[in-house]
């Protein structure tokens, strides 16, 4: 079923354009999955190797992000989209640059996990832990809401960002916590909180993300909406 | 405290904001039996360029000849309903049509000037309204022809023939010649379908330039071209009206689907 109309463009080979500049954004959006939840478990089980694994895989990120970049000027070049055209076209534009920026952050909780940690440090990176499976599962979705521009579930990820906010937040307090406790552990809790910090910047950005599926469905730019009035633009 | 605001790039275009040049009224054109404008309701803004779009047989040139009763030169057309010009029916019986025609010039999509020197071309109209004097037949065509942007092409040929010009110069003398008699509304049919990429880009800054002091319609097959040029847009569809708008919404957010459709190259 081909809800979106996306290829039933008189030109086929518009139609083949677009399809091909999609799958590769879902093919960037899968890598940039798969980094996020390597570094993850690079960090719970102090696996240096699958860290530096991510670290080299970056650059294929940064790559897509290229490639995608130069296909969608050459769709605007080429075919002049108009319309919902147009809006895929700009939604990808914007929405491969967060993605480039989620596997930043992904790459950055790698380089957390090549530093050693002691077995009561260990404890604090559970947490942490938690918070990545919640923003990977947050980024899962948005990508499928992408692929679908599916306004609900992209709202569903809008909302879940507060509570990776306030789940960054407890940890931040646990963090502090532990410094005072033991002040000759804090620059190894700093690389903690960097993480976390990196996790919650993926959940904006997942949120970003949303927003593009909202705005392409709905024509209008739902950017720096509060809550209430974002959810009653894309329901209207 | 107020809050500061950014700078506006450009004044976003409002219908409600603009006067009125031309105002379409349940129009009805029968060609014979057939219904080929169907119940017709726009308003076209004054000092503004309007551009219908449509694929073929719609019936967006059919209405723009309706505005200067074109129409009725066609036998079997017959017209119900009423266009408004400033606040008067064209179709009501008072109306003298070669006035009406003075005030609504039009342009085709072939260039069409005259078997006759480019000054000529140019100076017809006036000539025709009884004009002799040489200083302002010189004048009108000199203002004229720099009104559309061909004076400094022609200057030192004015007395050859039209003929000689390229296309893209024809179809501009030919604007010259219908803002030569100052007309209030300027129809354009096609006007750059003819030509090749760079004078069409010519034409298309002549529309702009244009517009200051003349209402525009123009039809044209290309959608980058209306989208380039106009103001508002209207796309018609088997005679139906679908949507008009602001040339903005239409090409970023149409509310029709059929819009939708057409403008994405979706259609049929």
């Amino acid at each position: 079923m081909d809800k979106l109309n996306l290829t039933k463009h008189i030109s086929s080979q518009f139609n083949d354009e677009i399809e091909q500049v999609r799958n590769h954004v879902m093919a960037m959006g899968g890598l940039i999955e798969q980094q996020l939840s390597d570094a993850l478990t690079a960090i719970a089980n102090s696996d240096a190797e699958l860290a530096q694994r991510v670290i080299a895989n970056d650059l294929l990120v940064n790559d897509w992000e290229i490639k995608i970049d130069a296909e969608c000027t050459r769709i605007i070049a080429k075919r002049q989209p108009a319309a919902s055209d147009l809006r895929l076209i700009m939604a990808i534009i914007k929405a491969i640059s967060d993605l480039e920026r989620i596997g930043d952050e992904a790459e950055r909780i790698a380089k957390v996990a090549l530093e050693s940690f002691s077995s009561a440090q260990q404890d604090l990176l559970i947490n942490l832990e938690n918070m990545g499976r919640h923003v990977a599962q947050m980024l899962h979705e948005v990508l499928d809401a992408f692929a679908r521009m599916d306004v609900e579930s992209a709202l569903a990820v809008y909302k879940e960002d507060k509570k990776v906010d306030r789940e960054y937040e407890a940890i931040t307090r646990q963090l502090m916590t532990y410094m005072m406790e033991d002040p000759r552990s804090i620059p190894k809790i700093m690389n903690v909180l960097w993480s976390a910090r990196s996790l919650e910047r993926i959940g904006d950005r997942c949120k970003n993300v949303s927003e593009y599926v909202i705005s392409f469905v709905k024509g209008r730019d739902v950017r720096h909406s509060d809550e209430d009035s974002l959810e009653q633009k894309a329901r209207s | 405290m107020t809050q500061q605001q950014l700078p506006n790039a450009y004044t976003e275009l409002d219908l409600a904001n603009e006067k009125t040049k031309l105002q379409v009224n349940d129009l009805r054109l029968y060609y014979g039996d057939s219904l080929a404008l169907k119940n017709i309701n726009l308003t076209i803004p004054e000092k503004r360029v309007t551009a219908f779009i449509g694929p073929s047989g719609c019936g967006k040139s059919t209405l723009l000849r309706c505005f200067n009763r074109m129409n009725d030169l066609v036998d079997i057309c017959r017209i119900e309903g009423e266009i408004m010009m400033d606040g008067q029916n064209i179709y009501d019986k008072s109306v003298d049509v070669s006035e009406l025609r003075r005030s609504v010039g039009m342009v085709f999509q072939k260039p069409n000037p005259f078997p006759k020197t480019i000054y000529e071309n140019v100076a017809y109209g006036l000539r025709l309204q009884g004009v002799k004097d040489r200083r302002i037949l010189d004048e009108v065509v000199e203002t004229s022809l720099k009104g559309a942007a061909l004076w400094n092409e022609v200057k030192d040929r004015l007395h050859d023939n039209a003929f000689g010009l390229s296309g893209g110069q024809q179809q501009r003398l030919v604007i010259a010649r219908a803002i030569a008699i100052e007309p209030e509304v300027l129809l354009l049919d096609e006007p750059a379908s003819a030509l090749d990429p760079i004078s069409t880009l010519k034409i298309e800054e002549l529309i702009c330039e244009l517009k200051s002091r003349y209402t525009i319609v123009i039809v044209t097959h290309n959608m980058q071209q209306a989208a380039r040029v106009s103001d508002y847009t209207a796309f018609m569809y088997m005679g139906d009206l679908i949507e008009f708008d602001t040339t903005n919404k239409m090409f970023t957010t149409p509310s029709q689907q059929q819009t939708e459709d057409y403008i994405t190259g979706r259609f049929g």
